[in-house]
């Protein structure tokens, strides 16, 4: 059942308990108690929604970064991937093969935010080498869906055989 | 008044009873819906981008009147696998446009001027007119919801008489929901060859059934000299715009199908066969396949449980992508129903009554949608039920 329970969210956080025992065939109380432990264990960390901003008014910049950077003996990458991820600008940080070293996602009200952030934060790190500031233009594609779609409507038919 | 020109028995033929609701549901705003009898999902990509590809090399002629052989071979090939019943793509296969088309031509080419074609209803609304149009008399046989809208062996024995010519099915069933599973099936077998009926089992929907897999009736010994099974594209794929459909059968009747076909057709759109080859053909063409009938599932049981709760009865189907619950406690008739639902909540729905006689007292509700627009139309359907009591 947990498995099952974590798809369902995963697929759509807007299901209910209720939908969640109706789809599984469970009891509601006993979905209930599952999603609490889930959640009271971290392994649920959050609920959100997926919005397309580039449809509303709210303005706001978003980067990737790449990271170039020493390890540190013992400690490897963690400690300085801890030092970025802990800043709240910060929206998601990897380790990742190839050219560079880590991959941070920063969001920000304006480009000069965000390259403040990059010159007074990031690059003053001892262990940064280099980064390389790319903004993002167009979000095209998001978590699984097209965000760019100019089909909106559902052009089927209302009633058809 | 002057003459008609009209065809007599075309001028009497009813309009789909789907059609009455169409015209009023279509010039309403903020209609939500849970009429459409198509999937929600968009073709995959790799199919449409493989038709893209035939368009930009200039494969726009005809094609072979039984479609391109590739495509044969693949249906032949899929059929095998997936449901256990083998063709020749030689003799044995005529892509049709859409499996509508495939129903047409399968009772123009065995129907004589007073045959009797046993029809199951309820049913999709084009199987009477087109026995009707081929010359021939369409046998209602009812099917019950005390039995899950199975065919019991009894009610088609019932029903044949010395001019029955050929027993049309169609399960998964559109409205019902309905399957037939092995035994069931195998109970109507005997029966089936005793009297030498023709059987044409629509297997549209033979990709959604939740629980348990599909079977063929063409499959049983002694079956598929005597079946044309007719499936296309259209619910496997959500390729229903693309209108490609295949009938499946004994040489003999094949020819003769695509005989009719030939000179009403000439041969299924090249673009779509195309299309076709690749959906079937692909790799992940089972991932697409399972994915959504996942979602399909998901939703299926969100409603079943969801009309259960608001006392509208409804049995669990296990096929296709409909709910069918019974709205007789209501006290309403299909048509009355779903017309108040229709005019003070906005739901568009359709009248069991549209499928048959023995679809009254039911109605019709797609799940074909998204999960949000499932929860908000049932809500309102949970509205409109509790302002009648």
């Amino acid at each position: 059942m947990r498995t099952k329970i974590l798809e369902l969210l995963d697929r759509n956080a807007k299901f209910t308990v209720s939908d969640i025992a109706a789809i599984l065939g469970e009891k509601e109380e006993d979905v209930e108690a599952e999603i609490r432990m889930l959640e009271n264990e971290k392994v649920i960390c959050g609920y959100t929604a997926l919005i397309n901003w580039d449809r509303t008014e709210k303005d706001f910049v978003t980067a990737l970064i790449e990271v170039r950077v020493t390890p540190q003996r013992g400690n490897g990458f963690d400690k300085i991937a801890e030092r970025i991820y802990r800043f709240k600008e910060v929206k998601s940080v990897y380790l990742i093969s190839g050219a560079y070293d880590l991959l941070v996602n920063i969001e920000g009200r304006t480009l000069k935010d965000v390259a403040f952030f990059v010159s007074d934060k990031l690059s003053t790190i001892d262990s940064v080498i280099s980064t390389a500031t790319h903004f993002v233009l167009k979000k095209y594609k998001d978590h699984g869906k097209i965000l760019v779609e100019s089909r909106i409507k559902d052009e089927r038919m209302i009633i058809a055989p | 008044m002057s003459k008609s020109y009209v065809n007599k028995d075309i001028l009497n033929m009813p309009k789909s009873g789907i059609r009455k609701f169409f015209d009023i549901a279509s010039h309403m705003d903020d209609v939500v819906s849970l009429g459409v009898g198509e999937p929600d999902f968009e073709t995959p990509w790799n199919i449409r981008e493989a038709a893209i590809s035939t368009l930009e090399k200039g494969r726009t002629s005809y094609t072979a009147n039984q479609g391109l052989m590739e495509l044969r071979s693949a249906i032949c090939g899929y059929l095998s696998e997936k449901f256990n019943i083998n063709y020749d793509p030689e003799k044995e296969i005529v892509c049709t446009v859409g499996a509508s088309e495939g129903i047409d031509i399968a009772m123009k080419a065995i129907t004589e001027i007073g045959d009797e074609i046993l029809v199951v209803e309820p049913c999709f609304v084009s199987y009477k007119p087109c026995v009707t149009m081929a010359g021939g008399i369409p046998v209602v046989i009812s099917t019950k919801m005390e039995n899950d809208f199975r065919l019991q062996p009894e009610e088609l024995e019932a029903k044949i008489t010395p001019k029955t010519k050929a027993l049309l099915i169609s399960y998964p069933n559109n409205p019902t929901g309905a399957i037939m599973e092995r035994e069931d099936l195998e109970k109507l077998v005997p029966i089936i060859i005793k009297h030498d009926l023709l059987v044409i089992s629509d297997e549209i929907y033979a990709e959604l059934t939740y629980g348990t897999k599909h079977v063929s009736i063409a499959e049983f010994p002694g079956m598929k000299e005597r079946t044309i099974v007719l499936n296309g594209f259209s619910k496997a794929f959500a390729m229903t715009g693309w209108r490609l459909g295949y009938a499946a059968g004994p040489a003999e009747i094949i020819d003769n199908m695509n005989k009719i076909h030939q000179y009403i057709i000439m041969c299924a759109p090249t673009t779509s066969q195309y299309a076709g080859v690749e959906a079937l053909t692909c790799e992940n063409r089972d991932d697409f396949i399972e994915e959504m009938a996942e979602a399909y599932d998901i939703r299926r049981r969100l409603m079943v449980s969801e009309f259960n709760r608001m006392g509208l009865e409804c049995f669990e189907p296990k096929g296709a992508f409909y709910v069918f619950p019974s709205i007789k406690s209501t006290g309403m008739t299909s048509e009355e129903f779903c017309e108040k639902l229709l005019m003070q909540e906005k739901v568009a729905t359709v009248p069991g009554h549209a499928f048959g006689e023995s679809g009254e007292g039911h109605i019709r509700c797609s799940y074909a949608y998204s999960v949000e627009n499932i929860k908000w139309a049932l809500s309102k359907i949970a509205m409109f039920v509790s302002s009648l009591k």
